[in-house]
């Protein structure tokens, strides 16, 4: 169990980084607390797989450092990290049994048989994998083998953090959620710093107690899956986060308000004014809402738009509204009671829950 | 993989190239000298270097034909074998049909055979239907053996290939050839470079069905090296410059395939 | 992939099927043919039956051909597959060094096989051979032609030098596809050097190695051309291997009856062999018949 820190941590793949461009990963410092949840949510390439390997000792970083508990780790190869890694595909000793790929660490580090003995079976138990110990680990499925792959992880009492790089990958969707679920009763059990890698929001929001959301290299935000969704410090997460995403529409300020293209949009007095305080030259303002929170108006009602509705599909438990505003594509979730059709109708896109985005960055209030 | 053990391993390394490399040298120092200085002392490079060895091959016909007689069957039997593997192995990659896996195995028993078990009906054979002495024989015998081995590399690059990608091309209303040439040779380039390569290399080194099927016309030079033994006793220099020439094509082909080779390997196919 | 049964992919397959029966079938017909015949002369034949087997199961000189070839075989395996494996493990796996290493190690399969054989003989002649001389400075007397231990240890030097690297390149090609993971996964687990060989690399290659000792198998049981042309199979019949008593008995002393016979035996010894094999390597998941892929 460790508290893990960086300190202007950032790499670079080549010599001389000039720009943002030229780094891997962005320097930044963070702090994972001992015996968090932590998911670390991006699209493919946005620098998620080299962080993780920096944490496990893989990989080199560039610039920064990398604390343990408070001492410097940055250079300490893999072997003095106490860290466990679970990776995309399950990694497994084939001509080996469950049993001897559980206790292969822990006979590595030289620990009396008896102890080891000891220590596999209480893994198992918490994997449930108790009564295949002797099965040979080549012959089983995928969700197992990667639960062999996270049980050698576990078996060492002096683990500081558990790493998971896409573990469900492999997986079949349907045990996907069972696994995930005995991760988090194991985090809950045994309360390790758990760091998982993933492209997919819905893995990240469930498993984790704190989302760090990155792209291109750069964290745009670290904070519980609530806050993400209710106020996204980067437009990045509020076009990932969600499903559908954001909706986002360019803003312009003018002598009497706001407007998105040619239609003026009704703001308070409060926002238009947080607003002018920022609209310098070369500053772009955009207006961001959720298809959850934009609803049906009345013509001419404050903060609502004119729009043209292209369909309506029906999915269950709401209703999925694609539309245009002003030349902008809109997506809208509403209440599968309400009775619309398509053709010209009024949208509320300016409400307490809409975000308003300089430069992609969240402008608080 | 730790530091510690860089060292032996480059050690290994080393002495192996060195192995590898000596007896090459050697090869190459011999053919550099006269014979009389080959006779004479014991020298580690040559005293007197001559190109003698090197001219007379290259302006004696009954020499420099030997390469260009190799030469013509070798490609023949490359460009055979490709035409003839390439639709065999995409039949094995993308169906299954009767006695298929029996075919595919009875294939690699062909190479497996000894060729001497052949000599003699390949003899007869050709001698029957007038093809003795010609390139085109010892193209069509090389085959038994390279055809084989390309239906075998082909049939796995081809795998590696989706079928989404042949339905696709059907769908966009390709036709067979069409589909099979524009698109599919293009995404197996490197097998049909690594099939050309072992075809190539396995009909240039044969020498006992080369020699056997021919006698002036196609005389190949690997047949011509083996009858060197003069009134003066072993032409070395001669036969040392021979064996350097043959060794060009080789390394040509190695050079230009360098680059292809470890990213060929990367891929996990032999 | 799934593969739709589909009987018309024959028309694929036909131009090979004619080809190769062509060039394997209509000979093995001839060989079945004489085998069981005495051909006295070209046009005067009397059928035998089985008399040519059993003539060369009695024949003292093939038992002795075949004595040395399987020892032949043996050694070259017992040899071959160590130093290649070792061979793959030291190589670098990228730069401009790993080019070089394949390139270097490449040579040797790309001469002519009688190239090879000329290659050693000069090398090893303690006149003209940097070998030779070498030993004999040192005082070891050594003649491949004279000395029928010098003579083996020459063909078998000669072979290890002509075809490890083959067993050099598969084995690369194995450790190649290994993915990084299971590296970073003993690092992390404090493998040694040692369990990693065992346990990743080692049943990662088994696929691998079995071609290679398929093939090295074969070819080293059918090897003719390169100890033909360094030893001539001497001195005496030494380091003469079955092929090229089999060549001997046909094309030398034109015995066509017991030639063809020898032939078949031979043939079906190697059949015998790769089908086991074969089926070892079907066995062990390691390469596909062909017909079914994952």
């Amino acid at each position: 169990m460790a508290r893990i820190e960086f300190r202007n941590l950032g790499h670079a793949y080549g010599a001389n980084p000039a720009s943002a461009k030229d780094y891997a990963l962005q320097p930044m410092n963070m702090v994972w607390e001992d015996g968090g949840a932590y998911a670390l949510l991006g699209p493919s390439g946005c620098g998620k797989s080299t962080l993780l390997n920096i944490i496990s000792g893989l990989l080199v970083p560039s610039h920064g450092q990398v604390l343990f508990d408070g001492k410097d780790m940055t250079s300490m190869p893999t072997r003095g990290r106490n860290i466990a890694q679970v990776f995309q595909f399950p990694v497994l000793y084939d001509t080996m049994s469950v049993y001897d790929n559980l206790a292969f660490p822990l006979r590595n580090r030289k620990m009396p048989e008896a102890e080891v003995h000891k220590r596999v079976h209480e893994i198992a138990e918490i994997l449930g994998m108790s009564d295949v110990l002797k099965q040979r680990a080549s012959g089983m499925a995928a969700d197992a083998k990667q639960k062999i792959s996270l049980g050698r992880g576990l078996v060492r009492k002096d683990v500081s953090a558990i790493l998971f790089d896409e573990p469900l990958t492999v997986i079949d969707p349907h045990l996907k959620w069972q696994l995930r679920r005995q991760l988090k009763q194991i985090h809950q059990q045994l309360k390790l710093t758990l760091i998982y890698v993933t492209h997919d929001q819905v893995e990240a929001l469930t498993f984790a107690d704190e989302v760090v959301v990155m792209t291109d290299g750069k964290i745009v935000q670290k904070g519980t899956p609530d806050a993400l969704f209710e106020r996204p410090e980067h437009t990045f997460v509020g076009y990932f986060i969600g499903s559908p995403g954001m909706n986002f529409f360019p803003l312009k300020l003018n002598a009497d308000g706001a407007s998105i293209g040619a239609h003026k949009v009704a703001l308070d007095a409060a926002t238009l004014g947080m607003l002018k305080s920022v609209n310098h030259t070369n500053n772009v303002l955009s207006l961001g809402i959720r298809p959850e929170f934009v609803d049906l108006a009345q013509p001419g009602a404050s903060g609502a738009l004119e729009a043209q509705i292209d369909s309506v599909q029906h999915l269950g438990t709401c209703q999925l509204i694609t539309a245009t505003v002003a030349g902008h594509a809109v997506k809208a979730k509403i209440d599968t009671g309400i009775q619309v059709s398509t053709g010209r109708h009024w949208l509320r896109l300016a409400r307490p829950e809409t975000i308003f985005f300089c430069n992609d960055e969240r402008i608080a209030r | 993989m730790n530091k510690a053990s860089r060292l032996p391993r480059a050690a290994m390394l080393f002495l192996y190239v060195a192995f590898t490399l000596i007896p090459l040298y050697w090869m190459l120092n011999t053919s550099l000298k006269t014979n009389e200085e080959t006779l004479s002392v014991f020298t580690l490079w040559p005293r007197n270097l001559t190109w003698a060895n090197y001219i007379t091959i290259f302006t004696d016909p009954s020499w420099y034909n030997g390469y260009i007689n190799s030469s013509i069957y070798v490609v023949l039997n490359t460009v055979l074998s490709l035409l003839v593997a390439l639709p065999a192995a995409y039949g094995f990659s993308r169906y299954r049909f009767l006695g298929d896996k029996h075919m595919f195995f009875w294939l690699l028993t062909n190479r497996m055979t000894p060729p001497a078990v052949f000599l003699l009906p390949f003899f007869q054979l050709y001698s029957t239907v007038g093809l003795m002495d010609t390139h085109i024989a010892v193209a069509l015998s090389h085959m038994l053996f390279n055809v084989p081995l390309a239906v075998w590399i082909l049939e796995g690059f081809m795998s590696g290939i989706s079928r989404e990608i042949d339905e696709t091309a059907y769908i966009d209303g390709f036709s067979f050839p069409k589909f099979f040439i524009k698109i599919f040779l293009p995404l197996i380039k490197a097998g049909v470079g690594v099939t050309a390569f072992f075809c190539f290399m396995f009909s240039w080194v044969e020498l006992l069905l080369a020699r056997t099927l021919t006698s002036v016309n196609a005389k190949p030079i690997s047949a011509i090296m083996t009858r060197t033994v003069s009134a003066t006793g072993m032409d070395w220099g001669l036969l040392a410059a021979a064996g350097v020439l043959t060794l060009v094509p080789g390394m040509l082909v190695i050079w230009f395939v360098r680059n292809h080779i470890a990213k060929g390997f990367a891929m996990g196919r032999v | 992939m799934n593969k739709p049964y589909n009987n018309k992919a024959w028309f694929f397959i036909l131009p090979v099927f004619i080809c190769v029966a062509f060039s394997a079938i209509v000979p093995l017909m001839t060989v079945i043919n004489y085998s069981v015949q005495d051909i006295i002369s070209p046009t005067q034949s009397v059928f035998v039956g089985l008399e040519w087997f059993r003539a060369m199961m009695r024949d003292p000189e093939l038992h002795g051909a075949l004595l040395r070839q399987i020892i032949f075989s043996l050694c070259v395996l017992l040899v071959q597959l160590p130093l290649g494996v070792g061979l793959a493990l030291s190589m670098p796996s990228k730069g401009w060094q790993s080019s070089a290493a394949l390139v270097v190690l490449s040579m040797p399969l790309l001469i002519p096989w009688n190239v090879v054989g000329t290659i050693w003989q000069i090398f090893g002649r303690a006149d003209i051979g940097l070998g030779g001389h070498a030993l004999s400075t040192l005082g070891i007397a050594y003649n491949y032609a004279s000395n029928p231990l010098d003579a083996w240890m020459t063909v078998l030097l000669m072979d290890v030098w002509h075809w490890t690297p083959l067993v050099a390149l598969l084995g690369f090609a194995g450790l190649r596809s290994i993915p990084d993971a299971y590296y970073q996964a003993a690092q992390i687990d404090g493998a040694s050097r040692w369990a990693i060989f065992r346990y990743i690399q080692l049943p990662k290659m088994r696929g691998v190695l079995m071609i290679a000792v398929l093939l090295r198998f074969m070819d080293s049981f059918m090897i003719y051309t390169e100890p033909f042309v360094l030893t001539g199979g001497g001195p005496g019949n030494s380091t003469t291997f079955l092929s090229q008593y089999l060549t001997q008995k046909a094309v030398g002393q034109f015995d066509l009856g017991p030639a063809a016979a020898f032939s078949l035996i031979y043939f079906l010894i190697i059949l015998l062999f790769s089908f086991v094999l074969y089926n070892w390597m079907q066995r062990t998941g390691s390469k596909p018949a062909g017909s079914d892929h994952e």
